[in-house]
């Protein structure tokens, strides 16, 4: 699954109206 | 997944990305959050779930979305495939019951809730689903 990381929450929403879709969030703990 | 979700993922140890879990109120990794196409929210998932029972609620996460705009009439179908498809999950009971309740309210058909609670209580007795669908039957 490719996911796109979480830095600009609103770029995120913006994204999802223009596609139509909705979003899901995955708040995950991962090493750095 | 892709057909229906744009996914994102925010890592609690990257500071760049922790404002994201106060904003969207995370207190648990992993969550997963689901916004409508409006940016609000319509699910949340707490806690690792195996892949079956990860995909069965993100159906439960769509039909939900549906619902929720009061489609009933195209959100019955799709809790109808989780009862079908995931019968042997957790988010089972919970989709027979939105099925029943769709069903309701898209059609006006009484009979609905009263055939769900049945076969609610004959699939999934001991749920917290079958406690409320037992008002009807």
């Amino acid at each position: 699954m490719s996911v796109l990381w979480l830095k600009d929450p609103d770029a995120a929403l913006a994204a999802a109206k223009d596609a139509k879709k909705a979003v899901l969030l995955d708040f995950t703990a991962a090493p750095t | 997944m892709h057909e229906h979700f744009i996914p994102f993922q925010a890592n609690v140890n990257e500071p760049a990305e922790r404002p994201a879990f106060r904003r969207f109120g995370a207190i648990w990794t992993p969550s997963i959050v689901i916004l409508n196409q409006e940016g609000v929210e319509r699910y949340r998932i707490e806690g690792f779930l195996p892949p079956r029972e990860f995909h069965a609620q993100l159906a439960m996460a769509l039909a939900r979305i549906i619902a929720m705009r009061k489609r009933w009439a195209d959100a019955e179908p799709h809790y109808a495939r989780i009862v079908q498809e995931f019968a042997d999950t957790a988010a089972a009971p919970e989709a027979l019951y939105w099925r029943g309740v769709s069903a309701y309210q898209g059609r006006r058909d009484h009979t609905a809730l009263v055939t769900m609670a049945i076969e609610m209580k004959q699939k999934y007795p001991a749920s917290e689903w079958a406690i409320k669908a037992a008002v009807w039957g």
